[in-house]
């Protein structure tokens, strides 16, 4: 049996630890509830803009000599995975189960013979991903949502993206990153950013469905109006990816601080407990020995 | 006055104006555009300038800066995607002649030609926001 005063240390540590993670709870917490506003705040322009580019790129998709944004390169060979985690850890499964995604595709589209080039937003998924594919990491960006996500950090990878594509230097590029659900929920999701991928109509309110009928005017030419809505939509993307990360990292991370909060306060509650047997075992010893050396004599 | 425009201004940060006006003028890239209602669909980009908003059919209410995007119309409903909108009379000028000093010193110093035409997009903003502020 461990001492008692060993026992004391460790139950003043784990105290410690459990007063570092309940603060690290409240922090999360108070930043998830203004990411979330970001977030939401942020929702009207990307849908806005999908409703006009959806109806353009309908009408443009299958025009020969498009734009490389929408039509893509017409090839497949070689791919970029952007992947967009956190700077930072203690925030539960969040890095890793948006790494192991990536992985998979990564994996799958190796073994399929295409070449891969990896892009890391955010410390963590670079630490996780050098293991195995540390030459097929292109650059790693830190600190892009410090202290929040901006639109110009976005709009800045954006013009990267593009730069990479009009050099050549991939035809697919797939975004990995966490949609956010609640703040015990966040679904990593894959989304293909070049070329454009037009989701289905999915026979939404009635008024955006006769909205997307509507044959409308361009001023100027549709082409030269694509030109410029593709870059633009692409840095929305993004933005949007940042933001729904920067949400879900302290939903993560609430969750998981609540956690250990918990978990530290049962064993706070098992050392105490095991604290008092002991002394209480001590006591008892001390009796004894007093009373039998009393009858002894 | 029974028919109005739903007008909505949106930027990537927030939803800056969502109201029912009688009319908006928006600076298209062709020229500037009246907005009333049952106007025909429309989409078009919009250049850095003036949006004027119109809350009764004679009277301008409202005058905002946006630095470019695009603008869709439609019989009911007039959406602008800006980049970057201010309120006329909240323009700082002290701050948007900086920032065109700033930019004219990038646009010296820029390298390739990616950073001067950021350099330059930077310049005509802050111009056309300037030259707003005069009048």
């Amino acid at each position: 049996m461990s001492g008692l005063k060993e026992l004391r240390n460790r139950i003043g540590s784990v105290k410690n630890t459990q007063k570092i993670t309940s603060a690290m709870k409240m922090v999360a917490a108070a930043k998830l509830r203004r990411a979330q506003e970001q977030a939401e705040a942020s929702r009207p322009y990307a849908e806005r803009m999908e409703r006009m580019l959806g109806s353009l790129a309908a009408a443009n998709r299958n025009k020969p000599g498009g734009p490389k944004l929408l039509s893509g390169t017409g090839s497949d060979q070689v791919h970029l995975v952007v992947v967009a985690t956190a700077d930072r850890g203690l925030c539960g499964a969040f890095n890793s189960s948006i790494v192991r995604d990536a992985r998979r595709f990564i994996d799958q589209k190796l073994s399929e013979g295409k070449e891969v080039k990896i892009l890391c937003v955010g410390r963590k998924g670079r630490d996780q991903l050098r293991r195995m594919h540390s030459k097929r990491i292109v650059d790693t960006l830190e600190d892009v949502s410090k202290p929040r996500p901006s639109f110009e950090k976005a709009d800045e990878i954006g013009r990267r993206l593009l730069e990479m594509l009009e050099a050549g230097e991939f035809d697919v590029a797939t975004l990995f990153y966490a949609r956010f659900k609640s703040a015990i929920s966040q679904i990593v999701t894959r989304q293909q950013m070049i070329p454009f991928a037009i989701e289905e109509e999915q026979g939404e309110k009635g008024a955006d469905e006769t909205a997307s009928k509507l044959v409308y005017d361009y001023e100027p030419e549709q082409e030269e109006i694509l030109r410029q809505l593709l870059p633009r939509n692409l840095s929305v993307q993004l933005y949007r990816a940042l933001l729904e990360n920067a949400a879900s990292e302290h939903g993560a991370r609430m969750t998981a601080m609540d956690n250990a909060t918990r978990n530290a306060g049962d064993m706070i509650k098992s050392l105490n407990r095991v604290y008092n047997r002991t002394r209480q075992a001590a006591i008892t010893k001390e009796l004894i020995e007093i009373i039998s050396a009393k009858e002894a004599m | 006055m029974a028919e109005q425009v739903a007008f909505e201004l949106v930027s990537p940060e927030e939803l800056l104006v969502s109201e029912e006006v009688a009319m908006v003028v928006v600076p298209g890239e062709e020229g500037d555009f009246g907005v009333l209602p049952r106007h025909a669909p429309l989409i078009s980009s919009v250049r850095p300038g003036v949006i004027s908003v119109y809350k009764e059919r004679h009277t301008v209410s409202e005058r905002i800066f946006v630095a470019g995007g695009f603008a869709e119309v439609t019989p009911e409903r007039c959406t602008v995607l800006a980049e970057l909108a201010v309120p006329v009379d909240k323009i700082d000028r002290a701050a948007a002649e900086q920032k065109l000093k700033d930019a004219r010193e990038d646009l010296a110093d820029a390298k390739d030609e990616v950073s001067r035409n950021v350099a330059r997009r930077e310049i005509a903003t802050q111009e056309a926001m300037l030259k707003v502020a005069e009048r």
